[in-house]
């Protein structure tokens, strides 16, 4: 893993001392809201409902283990003793003190981590495909990219106050787990004709009042041309973009407006320009970083005890099921924790928790931990001889569901249980949910199934992209949640349709119940996904099962 | 023809803690909604306001916010501002825990 150089520990060292000083003259009056707003913004603390909340950047969604603890460390020392990871892969605490938060930052630094640039209009932190440097299917591990980003991003000049913000997203592999489609700017690592690695580079896409599908600006970018070809992009979209209006101003926006092709001259220009700038320095950064990002030592030992320890313990077998995915190496496994447990909070993990994960990453995954945009934390490199242990010690630590992928595994936004932006409640909806599928005992013979839930437009609970989404909005004074189906976020990525008229906070659990048995009786067989249904059949006969009244109206 | 005013509280964040917190009559900030000032009245509501921005070392975004009466004072008419009365519906956290 990238530890800091020493010039990063000391950039952030200097913000957390800047962070210190205005905090201190916030609190004794010299600066007002207004004026404190935006410097509390660009290190990562909002206002929320009913406390600040520090958002932290996990760039790229990986910890290693001291990282993990000093996690819990703060949730236990200024927070509530638990944190929520979120769905760009980084951790947030709901209750911080105002006074305390530059301690919090420090605390931060000593393991080397930040909040900067996690809010306001600045690049966001870059987030990866969370099985990065592991998955089977992987071109090569993103995560060197991702660091590379983050290095030229943070504090970038020209770049702290764009129009709004900016997300970029990475994948080194053919199937999509980055939702690289819905952000501003989407990285593929491809190879060309010829086997030399470059990037098929997306832009433009986004969820929130207007979701859209990224456009591919250019099909093929010489790897060493990254920089650069970013910098263009965001340089372009920085004179573009609009400042008039807040929901026009995401660069998905500005390519829809001005049209992809006009983006597409405008930023070959720019990068004609400006790519002498870059005379190889990055190119050797980026060699530095690579080999910090290099495979762990893979242990050889029999993995003859995993099969037995399957049949023998059918819990397991679930859990292996589930919660597993295939590695580079064949006797290892990429373990999925899920922080899902039904009726728990989604991405909720408590100190306690995130203690026992750091000490299984320790023991058994070569010292890596990954945080997924699905909120769930991952442990890329486990070898399978020592499968059923870590099972076993999730266990012990409540965290041994195994639902990965599952119609419990709910994206849900903070909602208005703490989101000052929120209209309706997200958590308690997903909670409900995920306890009566329990109830049911059902969602194993479900299947795959994406249910994400947004408590306003904004769309951070990806709604759009669930293969059924819940937008939460206020109907004259009432929590309603209106359903889109159909939606997915991988390498086919789609908006999902409106189903209809919303539901209320009584009526919208029922009405997923029956949208997911209806299914069953929907599909071709026990293979057929709820999306490969839904795509066969389209939204018609989901509509009939969703408002079956107004079916029986039409029908006399 | 104007709308009608409906009443209103002065409501706002604390500024170290971050919670709720609401305007009463003796110009104190309280986290008991009850013991906030109602006001039924527009240009004492602006007044108020005024007052309320001019106190930054106290609090962060002031607003006023619609009200009713009840019978221990005064109560919000949406959920929203209900939900800052009490804390969030997934954990005994917040003001339903630290009034009690």
């Amino acid at each position: 893993m990238y530890t800091y150089s020493d010039f990063d520990e000391a950039f952030v060292r200097s913000r957390v001392a800047q962070f210190r000083g205005q905090v201190e003259r916030r609190i004794d009056g010299s600066l007002t809201e207004d004026e404190f707003k935006p410097l509390r913004l660009m290190n990562g603390l909002y206002l929320q409902l009913h406390a600040y909340m520090l958002r932290v950047a996990v760039p790229y969604g990986t910890l290693n283990p001291s990282q993990m603890r000093q996690l819990a460390f703060i949730a236990d020392k200024w927070d509530k003793g638990y944190g929520h990871f979120t769905t760009r892969q980084n951790i947030q605490y709901n209750w911080p003190k105002l006074q305390d938060v530059p301690d919090m930052l420090e605390a931060l630094a000593d393991v080397g981590m930040h909040a900067i640039q996690t809010s306001g209009n600045t690049i966001r932190n870059v987030t990866a495909d969370h099985f990065a440097g592991a998955a089977a299917d992987e071109v090569e591990d993103p995560r060197a990219i991702a660091e590379l980003l983050r290095q030229w991003s943070t504090d970038h000049p020209e770049f702290q106050f764009l129009p709004r913000k900016f997300k970029i997203a990475v994948t080194g592999a053919a199937h999509d787990r980055a939702v690289t489609k819905a952000h501003d700017i989407g990285l593929r690592m491809v190879r060309n004709d010829a086997g030399e690695p470059g990037f098929e580079v997306i832009v433009g896409g986004g969820l929130g009042r207007t979701p859209m599908v990224g456009k591919v600006l250019r099909a093929f970018l010489p790897k060493a041309d990254l920089l650069p070809y970013c910098e263009a992009i965001v340089s372009v979209y920085n004179l573009l973009g609009r400042r008039d209006n807040k929901y026009k101003a995401r660069i998905k926006i500005t390519v829809h407006e001005n049209g992809l092709e006009k983006i597409q001259t405008l930023v070959e220009e720019r990068f004609a320009t400006i790519r002498a700038g870059f005379t190889g320095f990055d190119q050797d950064l980026l060699t530095e970083i690579e080999t910090a990002f290099a495979p762990p030592a893979f242990a050889e030992k029999s993995i003859g005890g995993y099969e037995a320890a399957r049949l023998a313990n059918p819990a397991f077998r679930s859990w292996t099921d589930t919660n597993l995915a295939a590695q580079k190496n064949d006797d290892y496994a990429i373990v999925s924790i899920s922080i899902k447990k039904h009726g728990q909070t989604p991405g909720d993990a408590s100190s306690d928790q995130m203690r026992a994960m750091a000490d299984l990453a320790e023991q058994y995954g070569h010292g890596e931990l990954r945080i997924s945009h699905e909120q769930n934390v991952i442990l890329p490199h486990v070898h399978k001889a020592d499968l059923a242990k870590v099972y076993a010690a999730l266990r012990e630590a409540d965290l041994a569901t195994a639902n990965i992928g599952l119609a419990s595994d709910i994206i849900a936004c903070p909602g208005m249980d703490y989101c000052a932006l929120a209209t309706a409640r997200s958590i308690p909806i997903a909670q409900d949910i995920a306890t009566r599928f329990d109830e049911l005992k059902i969602e194993h013979e479900i299947g795959q199934l994406k249910i994400k839930i947004s408590g306003c437009i904004n769309a951070c609970g990806h709604h759009h992209v669930g293969h059924i989404g819940i937008l939460g909005l206020d109907r004259a004074g009432v929590e309603n949640y209106q359903i889109t189906l159909g939606g997915d976020g991988t390498e086919t990525t789609t908006i999902g349709e409106r189903a209809g008229p919303g539901f209320s906070a009584d009526e919208i659990v029922p009405a997923i119940e029956r949208l997911v048995t209806g299914y069953l009786d929907l599909r071709n067989d026990v293979d057929e996904t709820f999306l490969q249904t839904y795509r066969r059949l389209g939204l018609e006969p989901f509509k009939a099962i969703l408002y079956p009244t107004e079916d029986k109206a039409n029908a006399a | 023809m104007a709308r009608e005013f409906t009443p209103k509280v002065v409501t706002a964040n604390a500024l170290l803690e971050g919670d709720a917190v609401w305007l009463t009559e003796n110009d104190t900030w309280t986290r008991n909604m009850h013991e906030a000032e109602l006001i039924t009245d527009e240009a004492h509501g602006d007044l108020r306001l005024l007052e309320a921005q001019a106190r930054a070392d106290e609090i962060a975004g002031p607003y006023l916010a619609d009200a009713k009466s009840g019978e221990n004072g005064p109560e919000p008419t949406h959920f929203r501002e209900e939900f800052r009365t009490r804390g969030p519906s997934n954990y005994a956290h917040g003001k339903q825990v630290d009034l009690s």
